[in-house]
């Protein structure tokens, strides 16, 4: 059976979020999950060019995924790559669930996602920290996102795998998933790897739990960043 | 029966459940989905009787229908001029609106309002799709010469203008300047020299950081001391 060292195999890296930390943006958020960090800024909604991108019925969003070069050992090539875009899209997919771009027609909203520091798990980092930024910026939104990669390391059900666990021997499954939590929606569900149904329901179980807390740090730290403004006053 | 599960006067941030039960009516920042009404926006909580409401804590300006509005020009068209006033959408001040001179056909519109020129205008109608519509008829609307203007959080403007425009006539007293306050969040001032505009903005973003607490215009009262035309009169009669 495979062992954790440090944490319980259901419990998550230790977290730790930040709001407005870039001035200039309309809205921005820092989340930090173990050793992953992702920094996200909201520019927008701003006019629409070139012109015929615009939509007369609804806004649209475009987000942007990035790894700055030294965000992982090895460095890696920077500007945008197949992965980039892959999860760009898929990041996208997961935040357009939650808002309603008909209030703001023939414009965007747009959402830079870029990665610190990588050790797994940077695309739910990235939607986490996007959907603060979001909030931040003051978008109307139905609930915020919340994501997690739960998956199998060896023959353990496991949340939060990080890169060790990704590259187990033994081999490994991984499967980040988004959701809004109030409803329970799932916006956001890849699998990298083999996974019995059994396994997945398990998986998700654990994932949905995670992403109450998650949930819960994302509300506390938007809250305290407001509630300073007022107190200061 | 339904009820609150948010105190009011709190802050409540995107999803979170404020009521429950229909006899709650939504009104801005929030909505309503099946019998819960939930907060879309980070906000301060407003209950009124059965109104649950969101006053805002950041965001855009979002355009109302006889606001004035502070804006700059940033195009010229054969019917008018495109104003940025700060919200997501250009708006318009078509030439029938914006002077009653005879323009002819073809003539250069930039002799009234040139690239870069900032104007006062007036909201005359907002349309679903977005699409605004300005005025320059109407009292104290006109292009702005010299002076400065600062932007502050379009939600704050209502505690800068203050109870029947009690803490800007307060702040056009004691600094002497004039101040004609956007309802996009821009504020213009010009003053007879660099320290008094200086003391109105300072007194400005001071309300600006400061537009939660009560007893605000006292506090900024007693930032700006007395009036100058008072020190001024106390010299000449002491």
């Amino acid at each position: 059976m495979y062992k954790r060292k440090s944490r319980k195999l259901d419990e998550p890296r230790e977290m730790e979020a930040k709001v407005g930390i870039i001035k200039r943006a309309d809205g921005s958020a820092m989340f930090k999950i173990g050793n992953t960090i992702a920094m996200a800024a909201v520019y927008g909604p701003r006019n629409l060019y070139p012109k015929f991108m615009q939509n007369p019925e609804k806004g649209i969003l475009r987000v942007n995924y990035n790894m700055f070069s030294f965000s992982v050992s090895e460095r890696i090539r920077p500007g945008p790559s197949r992965r980039s875009k892959e999860i760009s899209l898929v990041s996208e997919n997961a935040l357009l669930s939650c808002l309603n771009l008909e209030e703001f027609p023939n414009s965007v909203i747009d959402v830079y996602i870029e990665i610190l520091q990588a050790d797994a798990g940077t695309r739910c980092a990235g939607i986490c920290a996007a959907s603060m930024a979001l909030a931040d910026a003051g978008i109307p939104m139905r609930d915020l996102v919340s994501a997690i990669s739960v998956g199998k390391v060896g023959d353990a059900i496991v949340v939060d795998l990080d890169k060790e666990e990704e590259d187990y021997e033994g081999g490994s499954t991984d499967m980040p998933i988004a959701m809004m939590p109030r409803n329970g929606k799932i916006s956001l569900l890849q699998m990298d790897g083999n996974m019995s149904k059994e396994d997945i329901k398990k998986a998700l179980e654990l994932g949905r739990n995670t992403c109450n807390k998650i949930y819960e740090l994302q509300k506390r730290t938007l809250k305290e960043k407001y509630m300073v403004e007022v107190e200061n006053e | 029966m339904g009820k609150i599960l948010i105190e009011d006067k709190s802050i409540a941030v995107p999803g979170e459940i404020l009521a429950e039960g229909m006899d709650f009516l939504p009104a801005g920042g929030v909505f309503r989905e099946n019998d819960k009404i939930i907060a879309s926006q980070i906000g301060i909580v407003n209950i009124d009787n059965r109104l649950v409401k969101l006053i805002p804590l950041n965001g855009r300006y979002s355009p109302k229908k006889s606001d004035m509005v502070i804006g700059d020009v940033v195009n010229i068209t054969f019917s008018g001029w495109v104003i940025d006033i700060g919200c997501t959408n250009f708006a318009v001040l078509p030439i029938r609106d914006a002077t009653s001179d005879f323009i002819d056909k073809g003539e250069d519109l930039s002799r009234y309002y040139g690239f870069k020129d900032i104007v006062v205008a007036k909201i005359s109608n907002v349309s679903k799709t977005n699409l605004i519509d300005l005025t320059m008829k109407g009292p104290g609307l006109m292009k702005i010469k010299g002076g400065m203007l600062i932007d502050v959080t379009p939600s704050r403007v209502p505690r800068i203008i203050g109870k029947q425009g009690s803490m800007i006539s307060l702040l056009k007293e004691r600094t002497g300047c004039k101040i004609i306050v956007g309802q996009n969040g821009k504020v213009w001032i010009k003053g007879e020299n660099f320290e008094s505009e200086k003391k109105a903005i300072d007194a400005i973003r001071m309300i600006n950081n400061l537009a939660h607490t009560t007893g605000l215009t006292d506090k900024i009262s007693e930032f700006l001391g007395g009036s100058e035309n008072v020190q001024k009169k106390e010299q000449e009669t002491g």
